[in-house]
Parts: C-alpha cells; sequence; structure tokens
C-alpha cells in the first residue's frame, strides 16, 4: 500500500465507502439475483418465489440503512454524503418498494404476468433513487434519475397485451428523457457558473458567482427536469395518461418513490444550493399545480385517472413548503416537506394496493361505477381505501391531516398568505372528489356485475402496514417530525458559508417565534 | 373541587362513546345486541356527564375540570380540555340526546344496523369534543371529526335524495371551516400557541404585532366556519336537504347538537378573542340573524313537508341564537345560550316524532295526514307539548329564552328586539297550523285509520324531551345559575370599551 501515492489512496475507497452504499449494493444485489433465478424458476412458482426474494431484498436494504444511518460523513470522493437527511428518504423509497412489492404478488398472478423481470426493475429503480438521495454530486444524481427513470418507464408498460399500457410507458419514456434532457442542461450551465457540479462547493460559490443570470437559468432549466419527475404543474400533462395505462401497483409505486427521490433532490438543490431567484416559479408552480391538479380531478370517471390528478395537487401542496426563502423559515420548510412526501407515500400506496385488487384480471373495473356497492360487497377493503381518501382529503387522525398542516403552517410562518389561502380552499375543492369514490362505495347500490376476490395475505399486509403509517403520522408526528427537522438542519449550509445564521434554526423551530 | 375525577372525567365523557364503537366493531351481528350496548353505552355516557353539573363550582370565574398535557411538542399543541358554564350545558345535552337517538333508531333502521350504532357514537365523541376543548387545534380536530359520521349517517341511512344532501352538507362545512383552519394557523404563526387562553390574553394585551391588520379577516374566517354551520342566512340552503334526507337520528343530533357547534363557536371565539371586530361587526349580523328569523318563518309556513319546515323552523330560531349573542347583554347572551338548549330538545322531539308518522308511512308530507289524533290520541297530546314548547308558550322551555334574547335585543336597539318579536308570532302561526292540519279534523286518508300509537321504545324517547322542556320552563335557573356567571366572563372585554366609551 505504501507504494501507491498518497493522492491515490484518498481516491481508492475505504469500507466507510461502502457501508454508505451499503442499501444500494443489497438492492442491486438482490435485483440481480432475481434476474439471474428467473429463467430457473418455472411459470408457476416464479410470482410467489421471486417475489418474496425481493421483499427480502427490500427488508435487508432496510436494515443496511439502518446501520449506514450509524456512519454518517461523506463517501466516494465526497459525491455522496450520508446524513439524517439521505437515511430519511433512503429509508422511505425502500419502505415504498417492500410496500409495492408485497401487492403485487396478487395482481402478478390475476393479470398472468410473468413476474422475473418486474420485481429486478422495481428494485433496480429504488437503487436509482437511492443514489438520488445520498448523492450531493449533481452528474451523480443524475446517474441515479436515469436509473429510476428507466426502471419506471420499463414497468409503465408491463401490462403487454394493452395498448393503453404500451401508449403510457411510451408516453413517458418520450417526455421523460426530454425532462431529464433539461435537468442536464441545467447541471451544465450550472458547472458554468460556478465551475463545479458538487452541491457543496456550488452552495460556496453561487453567492460570487459571476453571471447570475446563468445560476438562474440553470436553476430554472433543473426545476423544469425536477418538476416533471414530480409532476408539478405546468409540467405535468403526461400524468394522468401514464397512469390510467400503467399497472396499477407500478402506479401506486411511481407516484410515491420517484416522486420522494425527486423532492430529496429538489430540496438539496433549492434549499442546499439556496439559489437566488426561485422564489416566484416555485410559488408559480405550486399554485398552478394545486388548482389545476384539483380541478382536473373533479371531472374523471376512472379512478386512476383521478388519482393522477389528485397526486398532481399533492405535489402542488408539498410545493408550497419549497417557497421559503429565509434560512429560518426553511427548516420548517424542510421538514414539512419531508413529512409530506412521508404521510402521502403511505396514503397514496394503500390507496392504490385496494385499486390494484378492485381492478381484477386485465383492470376491467377501475371505474366509479364499478366501485358501486362496494361498501357492502367488501367492507374491509372499502373502509380502507375510504381511510386512505380521508387521510388525502386531510382529516384529523391521519397523516394527511397533519401534512398539510405543517406545509400551511411553514408557509403561514413565511408570511404566505395568498398561497395558504390558494391551498386551503384548494383542499375543499379537492374534498369534493375524493368523496365521490366513497359515496359510490357506501352510498350507491352496485348496478354492474363485479366479481369480489377475497383478500390475498400479501395485500393484506401491504394494506395494514400502509394503514398504520397512515394512522401513525396522523396521531403521533412528532417523531417523524422531529427527524425531519434534524435533517432539515443537516441539508442547510454549514455556518462557515456566508449565509450562516443558519445555525441557529433548530432552536428557533422547537419553540415558534414569540 | 375535590373530587378525584376532576381533570379525567371530561376525557372521560368525551372518550366513553368511542370506546363503545371500537366495542361494537368486535361484537357479532345480532343487531338486538347492537342495539342493547350502544344503547347502554350512551346511558352511562349521560351517568358520566352528570358529574359535571353535580360538581360543577357555580359562581367561580374561568374554566373548570381542567386537564392539559402536552400532545405533539412541534407544533406546540396540547391536549387541553375545560369547560365552563357554557360548555357545559352543551355536553349535557349532546350526552342527554344521544340515549334518545338510540331508542329512536331501535326499529326503524333495520339494515346496517352495527354501522348505524357505531357511526352515532363516534360522533357523539366528536360533538363532545368540540364543546370540551380548549386547544384551537384539538377544537378544530373535533370539529372536522364530526363531519365523517354525520355525513355517512345521511348518505348511507337517509332517504331517496340521500347522497345529494351528503355530499351538499360535507362541502357547505368544509369549505366554510378550511379559513377557520387559515385563521387557526394564522393565529399559531403569530403566537406559537395553540392554546385559547394563551392566544387571548395575547390579543387582549395587544402583544401580536401583526394584529391589527388581520384581524377583520380572522374574525371572518371563524364566522364563516360557524355561520354556515349555524346556519345563518344565506348560507342556510344545506340544512333543509340535510334534515330531509337525515335518518331520524341524524337529524336529532343535527338540529340538536350540529348546529349548536356554530353558535358555541361563534360566542366562544368570535367573542372571546376578538371582542372589537365582533362590535365592529354587529349590525349586519344582527341584520342577517333577523332576516334568518323572518325568512325562516315565512318559508316555514309554506312548507308542505314536515320536516323541511322543522328544518326551517330550526333557522329561524337560531338566528334568535344569534341576535342575543351579538347583543352583548348579559340578558342575550343568557337567553342565546338558553334557546340553544330549549330548542335542541324541542326540535329533537319534533324530528322524532316526524321520524315516527315517516316510520309508519313512509312519507313527510303535510297533505298525507289529517285528523289523526283520533287514531293516535297519545301521540297526538306528546305532539301538542313539544309544539307548544318550541313555540314558547310560558312555563315551557321555548319561552324562557327567546324571552331573555328579545329582552338583550331591545337593550342593544329597540328596533332589534321589536322585529326579532315578530318571530315568536311566527313560530306560532306555522307549528300550530301544521299541527292544525295534521290532527285535527276527521281522518282525511283512510290509510292513516289505521295506524299504531307510540309504542314503548317511542314513547321513552319522545317523553324525557318533553321533561325536561316542562322543567326547564319552570325553573330555568336551574340552568342559568351556571350561564350566567360564564357569560359575565364573556362580556368582561365589552364592558371594558363601554366603560372606555362612556370615560372618553
Amino acid at each position: 500500500m505504501t507504494i501507491l501515492p498518497a493522492i491515490l489512496l484518498q481516491v481508492i475507497p475505504q469500507t466507510d465507502d461502502y457501508i454508505r452504499i451499503l442499501p444500494i449494493l443489497v438492492l442491486a444485489i438482490f435485483g440481480i439475483g432475481v434476474m439471474v433465478l428467473d429463467p430457473l424458476v418455472d411459470e408457476e412458482q416464479s410470482q410467489k418465489t421471486l417475489g418474496i426474494i425481493a421483499f427480502v431484498g427490500t427488508v435487508v436494504a432496510l436494515l443496511s440503512t439502518w446501520y449506514m444511518a450509524h456512519s454518517p460523513g461523506l463517501a466516494f470522493s465526497n459525491t455522496i454524503r450520508i446524513d439524517s437527511f439521505s437515511v430519511f428518504f433512503n429509508f422511505l423509497v425502500i419502505a415504498i418498494a417492500a410496500v409495492v412489492i408485497l401487492s403485487s404478488f396478487e395482481y402478478m398472478a390475476v393479470q398472468r404476468i410473468r413476474a422475473g423481470e418486474y420485481y429486478a426493475l422495481i428494485l433496480f429503480g429504488v437503487v436509482g433513487m437511492s443514489l438520488m438521495s445520498s448523492a450531493i454530486e449533481l452528474v451523480l444524481i443524475f446517474i441515479g434519475l436515469e436509473i429510476s427513470s428507466i426502471s419506471t418507464y420499463i414497468l409503465a408498460g408491463f401490462r403487454r397485451n394493452e395498448a393503453s399500457s404500451s401508449e403510457s410507458s411510451l408516453k413517458y419514456f418520450l417526455l421523460g428523457s426530454f425532462a431529464t434532457a433539461f435537468f442536464l442542461y441545467g447541471v451544465a450551465l450550472m458547472f458554468g457558473a460556478t465551475g463545479s457540479t458538487n452541491i457543496d462547493i456550488i452552495s460556496q460559490k453561487i453567492p460570487t458567482a459571476s453571471s447570475p443570470v446563468l445560476v438562474f437559468t440553470a436553476m430554472a432549466l433543473m426545476f423544469v427536469g425536477l418538476g416533471f419527475k414530480v409532476a408539478a404543474a405546468p409540467f405535468h400533462i403526461w400524468t394522468p395518461d401514464v397512469y390510467e395505462g400503467a399497472p396499477a401497483p407500478v402506479v401506486g409505486f411511481m407516484s410515491t418513490a420517484p416522486k420522494a427521490a425527486a423532492f430529496a433532490v429538489l430540496l438539496r438543490v433549492v434549499f442546499a444550493i439556496n439559489a437566488p431567484g426561485r422564489f416566484w416559479f416555485l410559488w408559480v408552480a405550486a399554485a398552478l399545480s394545486m388548482t389545476l391538479g384539483n380541478i382536473g380531478a373533479l371531472v374523471q370517471s376512472n379512478v386512476k385517472r383521478l388519482l393522477a390528478y389528485s397526486s398532481i395537487a399533492h405535489a402542488g401542496y408539498l410545493l408550497v413548503a419549497f417557497a421559503m426563502t429565509s434560512p429560518e423559515n426553511s427548516v420548517t420548510g424542510i421538514s414539512a416537506a419531508m413529512f409530506y412526501t412521508a404521510a402521502y407515500a403511505a396514503m397514496n400506496v394503500g390507496a392504490f394496493a385496494v385499486v390494484s385488487h378492485f381492478a381484477n384480471a386485465g383492470e376491467k373495473y377501475v371505474t366509479l361505477e364499478d366501485y358501486e356497492g362496494m361498501g357492502r360487497s367488501s367492507p374491509l377493503l372499502a373502509a380502507a381505501l375510504t381511510f386512505f381518501l380521508l387521510s388525502l382529503i386531510g382529516i384529523p387522525i391521519t397523516g394527511g391531516f397533519f401534512a398539510k398542516f405543517y406545509v400551511f403552517s411553514a408557509a403561514l410562518r413565511a408570511n404566505l398568505v395568498w398561497l395558504t389561502l390558494i391551498g386551503v380552499v384548494n383542499s375543499a375543492i379537492g374534498a369534493y372528489y375524493y368523496l365521490r369514490i366513497i359515496v359510490a362505495m357506501y352510498m350507491r347500490e352496485s348496478r354492474k356485475e363485479v366479481p369480489v376476490t377475497p383478500i390475498s395475505f400479501g395485500l393484506g399486509l401491504a394494506l395494514s402496514l400502509s394503514l398504520l403509517a397512515t394512522l401513525y403520522l396522523g396521531i403521533l408526528p412528532n417523531r417523524v417530525l422531529q427527524i425531519a427537522q434534524h435533517s432539515a438542519t443537516d441539508l442547510l449550509p454549514q455556518p462557515s458559508t456566508p449565509n450562516s445564521n443558519v445555525a441557529q434554526s433548530p432552536t428557533s423551530t422547537a419553540v415558534p417565534s414569540q | 373541587m375535590n373530587d378525584a375525577l376532576g381533570p379525567y372525567i371530561l376525557s372521560l365523557i368525551t372518550f366513553a362513546p368511542l370506546a363503545g364503537a371500537v366495542l361494537l366493531t368486535f361484537l357479532p351481528r345480532r343487531d338486538r345486541d347492537i342495539r342493547v350496548v350502544a344503547f347502554l353505552v350512551s346511558l352511562i355516557t349521560f351517568g358520566f356527564s352528570l358529574h359535571l353539573p353535580v360538581h360543577f363550582h357555580r359562581g367561580l370565574q374561568g374554566f373548570q375540570f381542567e386537564i392539559d398535557k402536552q400532545w405533539i411538542a412541534s407544533p406546540n399543541i396540547h391536549y387541553h380540555m375545560a369547560i365552563d358554564g357554557i360548555s357545559m350545558w352543551l355536553v349535557v345535552l349532546t350526552t342527554f340526546l344521544t340515549p334518545l337517538c338510540v331508542l329512536i333508531s331501535w326499529k326503524s333502521v333495520h339494515d346496517r344496523v352495527k354501522e348505524f350504532f357505531i357511526l352515532l357514537l363516534i360522533l357523539e365523541t366528536a360533538l363532545i369534543g368540540v364543546f370540551t376543548s380548549l386547544d384551537l387545534f384539538l377544537f378544530y380536530f373535533f370539529w372536522e371529526a364530526t363531519l365523517i359520521p354525520m355525513a355517512l349517517l345521511i348518505g348511507v341511512f337517509g332517504h331517496e335524495r340521500k347522497v345529494y344532501a351528503a355530499v351538499k352538507f360535507f362541502m357547505y362545512t368544509m369549505i366554510a371551516s378550511v379559513f377557520m383552519l387559515a385563521a387557526i394557523l394564522w393565529l399559531y404563526a403569530q403566537t406559537g400557541s395553540f392554546d385559547f387562553v394563551v392566544i387571548r390574553d395575547q390579543i387582549a394585551k395587544g402583544a401580536i404585532p401583526n394584529f391589527p391588520a388581520a384581524a377583520q379577516w380572522l374574525f371572518l374566517g371563524f364566522f364563516l366556519a360557524f355561520a354556515v354551520k349555524v346556519p345563518l342566512f344565506p348560507f342556510h340552503t344545506w340544512l333543509p336537504d340535510a334534515h330531509v334526507e337525515a335518518p331520524t337520528a341524524g337529524s336529532v343530533l343535527l338540529a340538536g347538537v350540529l348546529l349548536k357547534m356554530g353558535t358555541y363557536g361563534m360566542l366562544r371565539f368570535n367573542l372571546g378573542l376578538f371582542p372589537d371586530q365582533s362590535r365592529h361587526n354587529a349590525p349586519w349580523i344582527m341584520t342577517l340573524a333577523l332576516i334568518g328569523i323572518i325568512y325562516g318563518a315565512l318559508v316555514a309556513m309554506v312548507q308542505p313537508n314536515m320536516k323541511k319546515l322543522i328544518a326551517y323552523s330550526s333557522v329561524s330560531h337560531l338566528g334568535f341564537v344569534v341576535l342575543g349573542i351579538f347583543s352583548f347583554t348579559q340578558s342575550g347572551l343568557n337567553g342565546a345560550m338558553f334557546v340553544m338548549l330549549a330548542h335542541g330538545i324541542s326540535t329533537g322531539g319534533l324530528f322524532m316524532l316526524a321520524g315516527i308518522l315517516h316510520e309508519r308511512r313512509h312519507t313527510y308530507e303535510i297533505s298525507e295526514f289529517g285528523g289523526l289524533a283520533s287514531p293516535m290520541p297519545v301521540y297526538a297530546v306528546s305532539y301538542l307539548f313539544i309544539v307548544l314548547a318550541s313555540v314558547g308558550l310560558p312555563l315551557l322551555n321555548g319561552f324562557v329564552g327567546e324571552f331573555l334574547v328579545l329582552n338583550g335585543a331591545f337593550q342593544a336597539k329597540p328596533i332589534y328586539g321589536i322585529l326579532g318579536a315578530t318571530g315568536v308570532i311566527w313560530s306560532a302561526c306555522y307549528l300550530l297550523w301544521m299541527f292544525q292540519r295534521v290532527f285535527y279534523g276527521k281522518v282525511t286518508n283512510p290509510v292513516n285509520n289505521a295506524m299504531a300509537d307510540m309504542r314503548g321504545f317511542e314513547k321513552a324517547a319522545v317523553w324525557p324531551c318533553a321533561i325536561a322542556a316542562l322543567v326547564m320552563g319552570i325553573a330555568p335557573i336551574l340552568w342559568l345559575a351556571a350561564i350566567d356567571p360564564s357569560v359575565h366572563d364573556a362580556l368582561a372585554p365589552f364592558c371594558q370599551t363601554i366603560s372606555k366609551v362612556v370615560m372618553q
């Protein structure tokens, strides 16, 4: 070892480096394992066996995330940083994948889809998302974004016999590549403006950047790319079509996990870089997403499309938390956004698990009309879906309530009164279309013969997990919020930078300003 | 106040029905057992709630039976519950009406019985919580929590246009209450507390720098949520639909308690937090209340549907409450409180009686009936008793409240008192006219000859209302003794402003 020059020693990965990407390694290994085993197990067996292997993979990845959390720090030549922020999002995306895999067992069997690549792709997608959550190097983030996107493009087209699924996949792919190109262009311009692609360095250089216009343009372009990924207006047009065609569990996955990862990146880009001039386009994107999402959802009769518009609206509520500019408010904003991502993931994955069960073979039953009388024919699932919908509305004792609550109170703390008003009015409008589903299930008699199938074990487990998570966030939100606040202080630039008053923020969130 | 239950009694009362609801979910679907358990749970809750008036210290200022524990550290949310003379009686009203609701639904609900009683008990918990919470967050939590069981009771167990009515009810109240949420969040952002008492004191001290600029909007945010709930003219259009479509028990709780959430909110929060804005806005609010009294009565007069008639009479009666509250006089507020309680009991009774007819004939159309006094004598007498209570016959409960309110309104401005007094006359007109058309004369529709008189359960549900109406009418002091000091507290900031004006 002594022969190597010192400079090379720094570059060679150490054990710590590997520990800091342990979940990514675990997921990749299990993903490859599933791919290798796929041809070896016969068709009948493959559904269960491979699914269980993939599920075990996510559980092991969760454990390794926990292990990783004990050795925070930088890795791989300062391209990855493990702090409570990255641990939070790693944990979130992997947990989402675990629940989605559980809820897919039954779906894959009912739809008669060969399962091998499906589970592998979910695992690979999560690799990309974990990378996005941990990376602080824009190029690495871009690679993570691509890994996660390519997996989801393919997953969207997994109902191969359906034209709508292929349409969904192709549409997502074409528009998605366009959007990632914008992101990459933004990264390039940012490099031009600051001479680096490392977020830490960029945040130090920005105050003295020679060309503020270049920085602003770079920010705007990156926002276009990420805005597409999180389905924020005005980059939301793809969402309903893609969600309608894609398999229901995949929609549950891609409306939460890649979004969470993209929000993680957006949080880094917006707050860690602390870019100037971002306020108005975040404001406008938030207001537009909430309004267009909710109005679009009002007239939908397909439940998947309805939930697609609802996810646009929720991206809007989340973006409200991004429109903070002062460092003191940033901590509240970031933690509110993180809490929202977690709560949204819990309730939306749950809702889609029920939708994918109701959909049945060939996804024939996905309109509101098919849901009529479900309250009588499958009372448990209807009750579960009702709970998730109430959470999406934002009714107390659900996670959705506290999510909205934190976001709006953060916005009011920052004196964004108009944005808050737009938000609360929108959440009232939103109540109407979620209510339509509940009304259909409980208050109308079924007019069509919709087959009722028993709830399988995997689906039951997935539902109970999401129910528990939603309920937990709705009754005891404190723990998660504290973690989020802790992460928020980790995320913000450290006191050595010019904007050094951040250091006071942890205390000022615990005791709100008098 | 040395009883050991002191700080816990309110939690016990609030969550006993919820515990009962949880118990019901685990019971097998034997309808009879479920009814019995639901009745026992609601009766036990009523028993617990009697602890309050027995141990309540009359003449003591401030809140009693207080419990204040931190629930969530950030944001600073407390589990803060306490009552004063105002909220105490509303809690007791809720626990009094719920067992009666169970009884009146004994036979009339026969489909999805389990779900019905679970929803009813959850609704009771939420309603009690609204009146006992002093933390604004907790208050909003319970406020919204009343919405779902009520909407489901209407939408699942209601009549023909139930879905329309349920959605309309939900959307009206939901949209209005988000403005209250925005106002609550603003107050939190400025004060760092959700505690009613803390915020009230800070506002009174002028410790919130941005407050004067925002006060009017905050007042309106709270007011809109309450006005829709009351419902104050012109926000009342959801009420007749909801009532007509709701099952009987739903109507009873809707008219008896849910509407009072609105007037209670005005009294507690609008007057408590924003005395200056309340005074400033009182003229137009009182005008709306007067329009509500007269318009509600006139519309009630021409209703062909019995339940709609009673619903519009609620609009009229609740107008009295708002009139009394915004008169800012001791007498007016005492009267407002008393009308709330009296209306809860007599209108609750009327809805039960209307439900009894509906169960037999499946219609509320007044023209379908006539001369019912001869086939159903006991029913007719009970009906007349409750109608007279509602009309405001002296020695029955309606009279006391209306008299006090009108007295207060007259002190505030004579014209309000004069116009308000016409409402009393109108109510006699529409209720007695309805009574005459339904019960007197010959039996016009031969089907009605075969109608059975009141059954045991129905008597057990309606007669307690009649007895309560009588006791409240003869000895209102039993109630007013606790109400009066709390109203005096609530009016304290207004007396100061008056004395300021006088001194200048």
